[in-house]
């Protein structure tokens, strides 16, 4: 606060007289209004119920206007990536799949897609794998965006939302459990294909959930998009424009809030996506509003993808054909879990001899994948997942980069917060979706 | 604790302690510690499916300082177990830790150098619960069983020197691991049920077929 | 294992020498053997055989041009417009339907503006910044890969390049600002020093840790596990199938 900060001065008969032009009204102001005089710096720590996980940010703060947001992170670091380099290939879904354990498929699927594309076996895949992998990723899809509406209800106050995304999710695990054995966390899709056939119980629940699921998205809609104080919390609050967005890697929902019809499953498909029929929506206005219609369209969509991939469904086998890459066991559903079935372990102790060796084999060892690195890319909820895969010729992965897209759009949060309000912040936080597992690994 | 614990001990501090004691286990209000994949099934747990309210603890409070129970869910890892112990701290006494899932328990599959082994290594933990992720029935399980240790806890000094008594003489943990559980102690016919398991000692098999019974998927016989 | 040829007058021909102090019919002193054992092994009695395999890490070679479909473009493009271009890139490398471009470390970022900036080659986002650790198959260890998508074109590029430790490389993130928080973790992770980056301090791990966890030779860190009344070594003490 120099005197050549203030305008111009004299002493007068009257007192002292300001002339002020121009720009020098606002530093005048400024320096003596009492509010802007306090900054606070406001630690909202890895523990907050509304940081979607372990999300530390340093605010600081005058009066309600963030100046400055820092965010921090890593404190889910698990170490994944380097745990994988002692793990077989096939055991590395298990880890992978920990990763976001929200969309825990999506992270099995861009691994499997990795390592068929390191072994040379993506057109070998067969139709029936192809077709049950995009069925369950986009259930997952919706399961995904539905803790997403629970979460972001709860967060900007809407706290019955949480008990309703919760509910309908729900039933999404059930199918899941139904065929994987697992509510979550799966371990489903193995490289060379997936681990267990889709039983019919439930393809039956699919297709009731099918029916069930637009009606009640109907009612969300209604509770939440014309209701004016979820307008007034999310129009206008946290804009990222396109330009800000692919600066700074931000792909997903957030990019299609902001106009860019970017989507993997078109622009770049894979297993199969390219034969299914939806379209990619987006929005105009780049804000938490703009965000939430596109990822309310996005599990229509979803929906109507899982119809087509029912349909699509025909008898066959659901892993590749070579016997020495494929999981061997035919896994069933038991009492507890996924594991063995009975038939096989029947035929491999008792039948047949090459059976046995090659579960041994393929168990004990694993298969060997020639060495190379690729990058495979699929479009997950929050944005584009990256594998960067590299072997050495060996049974286990040498070096697996996991590129998350939590890890990438939270370095959005800065760009959107400052200047904003408090609330906001947490607004623009909910609506880039982060996933702290996801993030840190 | 205050006025309680300093009451004399007898029939006054009985009466006073089970109240107490009732008290306590039927509202514990959980501090919200979800880290990783079991606090998504924590919040399942909190939702319409699997009710905790119907325990008094659909309410997780966001403030250690007015919660009693920190449900450990999920990994632990280095740069959050400072984290960790500081949230413990703050939690006024009486309070009590479950570690929920197994990386919580003892890392879980994450064994190497970014999680801590086991969250009992940066605060004491009640009760351990496995799973990965338990399934919200294994929660709900587990808070129970914390019900029932909270429900034996003594009070006052006295109590104090009760529980030594019992511990030099081999008699804990206060929650047997094939105790009975609270949801057959109330029917007459279950009590009656588990008792006459215990002694053929197929008490956890009665458990599990009973709650097979009720799951739809397994009732048409399994696939 | 070489066998050496013992020093003689005669070319190389191996002879034995004289036994030492013999007596007219004292048995001959024979050198005494280095091998222990029925099967000359150390360590392990692993009889099998198969722990002496060695196997031999592959050279990666460039791949010659044609390189097919739209790489060629792609390299003609960045050719044009780079100038630079001869002594930037180490090589050109065409494998499993991916085109990967070895940079040397201080020409990076005028190449990664070059390919985010042209016309032809319009690279917008930089998808993934990530680092591998080759130890004992590179003398330069520490490979810093970039990951470029072209949305207009719908084009996938690997830009590569390779550092001994100790080594820095000139930050992308005045080019692409995504690379921010990927060179942080890479930092932390690797050890690797992005010259010019805003803030490079570690992202995932505490901020006074010490040492880069995901290089090869910082162990995996786990404990031995009690179970059953066996103990487990940790997952990287373990004997696996390599």
């Amino acid at each position: 606060m120099t005197q050549s900060g203030y305008a111009s001065e004299r002493e007068t008969t009257e007192g002292r007289v300001f002339t002020v032009t121009g720009g020098d009204w606002d530093t005048l102001t400024g320096s003596v209004d009492p509010l802007s005089n306090e900054k606070i710096v406001v630690n909202m720590g890895p523990q907050h119920p509304s940081t979607h996980g372990v999300l530390r940010l340093v605010l600081e703060l005058e009066g309600e206007t963030v100046q400055e947001v820092r965010p921090v992170v890593g404190y889910l670091h698990t170490g994944i990536e380097k745990n994988l380099e002692y793990r077989n290939w096939t055991q590395g879904t298990t880890f992978v799949t920990r990763a976001d354990y929200l969309a825990p498929l999506f992270n099995e699927a861009g691994y499997c897609l990795a390592v068929e594309k390191l072994l040379g076996i993506t057109d070998q895949i067969t139709e029936r794998a192809n077709t049950i992998r995009v069925l369950f990723m986009e259930l997952n899809r919706i399961s995904s965006h539905l803790v997403w509406l629970a979460t972001t209800g709860m967060e900007l106050g809407a706290i019955s939302m949480m008990l309703y995304g919760f509910r309908e999710r729900e039933y999404i695990l059930d199918i899941f459990e139904e065929t994987t054995g697992l509510r979550m966390n799966h371990a489903y899709f193995r490289p060379g294909g997936v681990a267990q056939d889709v039983p019919e119980s439930a393809i039956k629940k699919i297709r009731d959930f099918l029916v069930y699921l637009p009606k009640k998205l109907k009612e969300y809609e209604d509770m939440l998009t014309g209701q004016v104080i979820w307008q007034e919390r999310t129009k206008g609050v946290a804009v990222l424009d396109v330009t800000g967005c692919l600066s700074l890697g931000i792909t997903g929902p957030v990019l299609r809030s902001a106009g860019l019809a970017w989507d993997l499953r078109k622009t770049m498909p894979y297993c199969g996506y390219e034969n299914y029929e939806f379209d990619v929506p987006t929005a105009t206005t780049a804000d938490v509003w703009g965000r939430y219609q596109v990822r309310l369209a996005e599990i229509r969509e979803s929906l109507k993808i899982v119809e087509q991939a029912l349909d699509r469904l025909r008898p066959g086998p659901i892993f590749v054909a070579d016997k020495k890459i494929a999981w061997p066991a035919q896994l069933a559903v038991g009492l507890d879990g996924m594991g063995n079935s009975l038939e096989h372990v029947a035929k491999i102790m008792g039948q047949s001899m090459e059976s046995l060796i090659h579960h041994f084999k393929l168990v004990t060892e694993g298969f060997r994948v020639p060495p190379g690195q690729v990058y495979v890319a699929i479009e997950h909820p929050r944005g584009e997942l990256g594998v960067h895969a590299v072997s050495d010729g060996g049974t286990h992965p040498y070096r697996v980069h996991l590129r998350d897209p939590s890890f990438v759009n939270l370095q959005a949060i800065p760009a959107m917060a400052e200047g904003a309000l408090l609330a906001d912040v947490i607004a623009g936080g909910a609506s880039l979706d982060p996933v702290m597992g996801g993030c840190d690994r | 604790m205050g006025i309680e614990e300093k009451l004399p001990a007898g029939i006054l501090l009985t009466s006073v302690e089970k109240v107490s004691n009732w008290a306590r286990k039927s509202s514990f209000w959980g501090a919200t510690f979800g880290l990783a994949c079991c606090a998504i099934e924590m919040m399942a747990a909190g939702g319409p499916h699997y009710d905790l309210g119907r325990w008094g603890m659909e309410v997780f409070r966001a403030s250690p300082r007015q919660a009693d129970l920190m449900i450990v869910a999920g990994r632990v890892s280095q740069k959050m177990a400072p984290v960790v112990r500081q949230i413990y701290d703050q939690m006024p006494e009486p309070r009590s830790v479950i570690s929920m899932g197994v990386c919580a328990s003892s890392g879980g599959m994450f064994n190497n150098y970014a999680i801590v082994q086991g969250v009992d290594h940066i605060v004491p933990v009640d009760i351990y619960l496995p799973g990965c992720p338990p399934r919200p029935e294994m929660l709900i399980d587990a808070i129970l069983k914390m019900r029932e240790k909270v429900m034996a806890a003594p009070l006052g000094p006295n109590g104090k020197k009760m529980l030594e008594a019992r511990k030099a003489e081999g008699k804990v943990p206060v929650v047997a691991p094939g105790a009975m559980p609270s949801s057959y102690r109330a029917d007459k016919v279950r009590r009656a049920e588990w008792t006459q398991a215990v002694k053929e000692g197929r008490e956890e098999q009665l458990r599990i077929e009973n709650w097979m019974k009720l799951q739809p998927h397994l009732r048409e016989g399994g696939k | 294992m070489t066998i050496e040829p013992s020093e003689s007058a005669t070319d190389g021909v191996p002879v034995s020498a004289d036994p030492v102090g013999a007596d007219f019919d004292a048995p001959a002193q024979t050198p005494a053997s280095p091998r222990k054992g029925m099967f000359g092994i150390s360590g392990t009695g692993d009889v099998s055989g198969f722990g002496g395999l060695v196997r031999r890490h592959p050279e990666v070679v460039g791949t010659p041009k044609p390189y097919g479909g739209y790489f060629d473009e792609v390299a003609d493009a960045l050719e044009e417009a780079y100038p630079g271009f001869a002594d930037a890139i180490e090589k050109v490398v065409v494998d499993r339907g991916e085109l990967t471009l070895h940079i040397k470390p201080e020409r990076i970022a005028e190449v990664a503006q070059t390919m985010r900036d042209d016309e032809s080659l319009r690279f917008e986002l930089c998808s993934s910044v990530s680092g591998v650790d080759y130890l004992n198959s590179d003398a330069r260890r520490l490979h810093v890969t970039y990951q470029l998508t072209s949305m207009t074109y719908r084009r996938r590029v690997r830009l590569e390049v390779a550092i001994p430790v100790g080594g820095t490389v000139p930050s992308v993130t005045s080019i692409y600002p995504t690379a921010d928080w990927q060179e942080r973790e890479t930092y932390d992770m690797f050890g690797v020093v992005f010259t010019g980056h805003p803030n490079l301090t570690r992202v995932l791990m505490p901020d006074d840790w010490e040492g880069h966890p995901q290089r090869k030779d910082y162990p995996l860190g786990g404990v031995p596990v009690e179970y059953k009344g066996a103990e487990i070594p940790p997952p990287d003490q373990r004997r696996v199938y390599q």
